[in-house]
């Protein structure tokens, strides 16, 4: 069911059917990574276990700092009160695992079905505990959730804690909201630090450590785009929004940074001279690619809600065509400047239903298809070559010193592609 | 509740997915909320199929919840018959939409698609993995197989083979082996399910003589079912190792009625001289732990205890529905049966237990390495490099010579490390000097840090020269990953050194990596 809705600068094709699509459990693994004193407890059952150790892949560690507590029969049959159960599971879990500072009770599926009161059983143990360790709880599940999601439900939940139990002593004048990777964070710091910024503060910050006080003297900007519940959290403290486009490129990272030093009076002249060199760094990086993604055409299926940067970097940056850009949900407001910069005529496609959304890409015959894993493979066996999504929520992509990576992550298959079949990428023709 | 880090199976759905994507025209339709679609990609990703599994999923969402999932479950039924056009279609809930008052089974009576279906009850919350898989093939079996009419003048020489399935471990070339090992003997193989069978193949079960269940956890139910319905005699000795294949060979042999003359194929058996060659004596009593799914287990204590030589000092399965079976197995080894799906109980065994040989799952691959103890996979779970592209069969008598390799391989290569450790003051092999052998240039002891959560990172060569690094972009540089460090500090270096820029700066990294992007 395929319904276009008026929106610049095409139409939006809004679909409904089966998403081919990760849910908000999926997050933990890098908050996980991100949050370095942070428990995360799914409550939910097996598939989710299953779900987050195959997401995860290789990252086996002897103690990863997730779990998942399995609803039994016994549970759902009412013969237990799964409060009791969950508390003595996370009992079991504190008593192994001291050095935890902040426990997440993650909903899912299940247990937001039979409306398990995950945010009750928060507070009681968060009381139980007297914060060694804080408990926090937001919803990962699937019926909720899609992929990135999770991660601006669980900075919505922090958010909200701050203005709970928050410090009143320290002030935030900045808050720079979406998981960014440790060197992209430094880097970010380091800029915004040489234009004259004080009271920055990352959320997630790297330990559990609670938030500086937010008020409406308090200004903060997105790092991502999948952060719309974040957004209204800080918003319903009075923190302003800056608006800017995502940080992806030169072009993004500039506006991203241009729209915080405007909103706090940097001048011109210092902008520039903070960001020439590492502008110049990033264009060079990135000219490096452009012959390799020049003209090709790129189709993007719905994934992390990053899409539209990407296509917006892709194509003023790299000089790609796009096809359809396709996102799991759109943020009109939060990502209306990524929108207005694509060409006319690009497709913009919120939800899935993947069977037809395949279909369009099969008869568009795209150069690269960016897609997630259990299509990758189908496609490249019929000659369509792809470049995975879920690398861009796990590689650091953000800022000027990534711009040249981030452009490798999508010259990387089409170059593979041409060295192996000993032919310019160029050449490729989709198998029929 | 019960706390769970990691799990050895999945839930029932993702059986029944893997006898779907075993077979050619069947197509699963699974109630399941968005995100349970992520089991496709232990298909398109560890098992490298070319093609998505033929699983549609109704993706239900919350706002779903306040209307009717049961619409779109009988939307995607229709859709996914008419796209697909299979010859027959499962339909099932996956643990979400068990707790939903959809019942999958009466909501399919109703559609009117003229293929057969076929309902399938897995009770997420008390089940698992393999147990999906069985009874889906059962399901399958009964509803396919389960009216026909047996012919008479069945030969006796043919048979069918049950069990094999997308993501078994190793069951694409156990196949091929065994069904070539039995084409030399005399046997007519017919039908070979659920691993690349029809439905039509399976209405074909009953023509055959007997049955061979190659793997009991996915092949057992339904066997027993033909057995009671036609009484088809079957083979459950799995042939894994010398000994089990002779035996399976001549039980095979018998109830086909041929001679009791030795089987044919040994001549490809290297295993055994190879066990008994002077060089294996170091093999002698090696302390080897055993734990997977209770089918290779058992196998492989055997082979260890009796073919190799080991000791089996544990032996242990993740599946409760074969304990017996791996208790009957671990007394013959004078050891205590290990029955746990917890890796943590696992790993607790494994310290106890102080193995030289660890015989295991992804699981205990790490465990083992975390404990620094040579390991072999044997069962699944495994990763995407235990579907390996070339041939290795865990079965017949090529699979004992793959199985002598893959165990015996870790083992010289601790023995080597062992030596290395003995003579690591010698000038050749002390502490700096690289081991040739090894793929990566081996950490120094002194440069391996011991960082939180257990992992061990490796911090590049001290500073070279003379070239000067600030200590800010010193620090820098260890924020880059570890394995490309290196070039990072040299491609930075030789940038300095031709642009005259000293001391390094961040800028300097920075601009370096900008220039050298390619």
């Amino acid at each position: 069911m395929n319904q276009p809705l008026a929106c610049a600068p095409s139409a939006t094709i809004r679909q409904r059917g089966q998403h081919e699509v990760f849910c908000g459990l999926t997050s933990i693994i890098w908050l996980h990574r991100k949050v370095q004193d942070a428990f995360f407890l799914v409550v939910g059952s097996r598939t989710c276990a299953h779900l987050i150790q195959s997401a995860a892949g290789v990252m086996i560690f002897s103690e990863p700092r997730f779990a998942t507590a399995i609803m039994e029969e016994r549970d759902l049959a009412g013969m237990v009160d799964m409060h009791d159960e969950l508390d003595r599971e996370v009992a079991r879990l504190l008593e192994r695992r001291p050095d935890i500072r902040m426990l997440v009770l993650v909903g899912s599926c299940p247990s937001e079905v039979i409306k398990f009161d995950l945010a009750r059983a928060a507070e009681r143990l968060d009381r139980r505990y007297g914060s060694k360790p804080r408990v926090l709880c937001y919803s990962g599940s699937g019926i909720e959730t899609t992929f990135t999601q999770g991660e601006d439900n669980f900075l919505a939940a922090l958010v909200r804690d701050q203005a709970r139990h928050g410090s009143v002593d320290r002030l935030a004048k900045l808050v720079v909201a979406g998981s960014i990777a440790d060197v992209v964070e430094d880097q970010f710091a380091r800029l915004l630090d040489e234009l004259g910024l004080e009271d920055v503060v990352f959320l997630p910050g790297r330990s559990s450590e609670r938030l500086p006080k937010i008020d409406a003297t308090t200004r903060f900007i997105l790092a991502q785009p999948y952060l719309g519940a974040t957004a209204a959290a800080l918003e319903g403290l009075g923190a302003a929004r800056i608006n800017a486009l995502f940080p992806l490129g030169e072009e993004g990272t500039t506006a991203w940074l241009k729209a915080i030093a405007d909103s706090f009076g940097v001048s011109p002249a210092r902008f520039a001279t903070v960001t020439e060199a590492p502008r110049r760094r990033a264009r060079e990086a990135t000219a490096h690619y452009r012959p390799v993604i020049d003209g090709k055409r790129v189709f993007l299926f719905p994934d992390s809600q990053l899409e539209p940067s990407l296509a917006r970097y892709l194509n003023r940056e790299l000089d790609a065509e796009i096809i359809e850009v396709g996102s799991p949900y759109l943020h009109r407001e939060h990502v209306a400047g990524e929108l207005a910069m694509l060409p006319p005529g690009v497709s913009i496609s919120e939800g899935q239903d993947v069977e037809v959304q395949i279909d369009r890409c099969r008869a568009a015959r795209p150069d690269l298809v960016v897609c997630g894993m259990g299509l990758a493979n189908p496609f490249e066996a019929e000659g369509i070559v792809t470049k995975w999504s879920i690398e861009f929520a796990f590689t650091p992509i953000q800022g000027y010193e990534q711009a040249g990576d981030l452009a490798e992550l999508f010259a990387r298959p089409l170059t593979r592609k041409a060295m192996i079949a000993g032919e310019r990428s160029g050449n490729r023709r989709v198998a029929s | 509740m019960k706390l769970t880090m990691w799990t050895y199976e999945g839930p029932p759905h993702v059986g029944a997915m893997r006898i779907a994507a075993s077979m050619k025209g069947v197509h699963y339709v699974l109630h399941a909320p968005q995100g349970d679609t992520y089991a496709d990609l232990l298909f398109t990703m560890i098992e490298r199929r070319p093609a998505r599994p033929p699983v549609t999923y109704t993706t239900f969402q919350a706002r779903d919840l306040a209307g009717s999932t049961a619409d779109v479950f009988k939307s995607a039924c229709r859709d996914a018959v008419e796209r697909f056009k299979p010859d027959a279609l499962l339909v099932g809930a996956s643990c979400t939409a068990e707790l939903l008052q959809d019942d999958p089974a009466g909501l399919a009576r109703t559609l009117d698609v003229r293929i057969p279906i076929v309902p399938l009850e897995l009770p997420s919350y008390q089940k698992k993995e393999n147990w999906g898989a069985a009874e889906t093939f059962y399901r399958l079996v009964r509803s396919f197989a389960g009216g026909r009419e047996r012919p008479a003048g069945i030969a006796p020489n043919s048979c069918n083979i049950l069990g094999p399935s997308s993501l078994g471990f190793r069951n694409r070339d156990d196949v091929t082996e065994i069904c070539r090992l039995l084409a030399a003997n005399g046997i007519d193989v017919r039908v070979v399910a659920p691993l690349g069978a029809t439905v039509d193949d399976l209405a074909r079960l009953p023509d055959a003589a007997f049955n061979i269940v190659l793997y009991p956890e996915i092949g057992d139910s339904a066997a027993r079912y033909l057995k009671k319905q036609f009484g088809m005699p079957f083979v459950s000795t799995v042939p894994i190792g010398i000994g089990a294949t002779r035996t399976f060979l001549a039980e095979v042999r018998a109830l086909a009625g041929l001679l009791k003359e030795d089987p044919l194929g040994e001549a490809e058996d290297r295993a055994t001289w190879y066990a008994r060659s002077v060089d294996s004596n170091y093999l002698t009593n090696k302390r080897v732990f055993v734990f997977g799914d209770a089918t290779h287990a058992i196998a492989a204590a055997r082979i260890a205890a009796r073919e190799l030589g080991f000791k089996v000092c544990g032996l242990g399965t993740y599946m409760r529905e074969f304990a017996r079976e791996v208790r009957e197995a671990a007394e013959e080894f004078g050891v205590e049966a290990l029955i746990s799906d917890d890796h943590l109980d696992v790993e607790q065994a494994i310290i106890d237990a102080r193995p030289e040989l660890v015989l295991g799952t992804q699981m205990e691959r790490h465990i083992a390495k975390r404990l620094r103890v040579p390991c072999a996979v044997i069962s699944a779970p495994v990763h995407v490099q235990d579907f390996p592209a070339r041939y290795s069969p865990q079965m017949g008598f090529e699979g004992a010579n793959v199985i002598f390799d893959s165990w015996v391989h870790p083992l010289m290569m601790g023995l080597e490390e062992h030596l290395l450790q003995m003579f690591r003051d010698d000038f050749e092999f002390n502490d700096r000097a690289e081991a040739s052998h090894l793929h990566a240039p081996a950490p120094a002891a002194s440069d391996v840090v011991e960082v939180a959560d257990g992992d061990t990172l490796v911090i590049a060569e001290a500073a070279s020269g003379d070239t000067a690094w600030t200590p800010d972009a010193e620090r820098e540089l260890r924020k880059v990953p570890f394995f490309v460090r290196g070039k990072a500090r040299r491609n930075t270096e030789l940038f300095a050194a031709r642009k005259g820029i000293r001391p390094i700066t961040v800028e300097t990294l920075y601009d370096a990596k900008a220039h050298f992007a390619r």
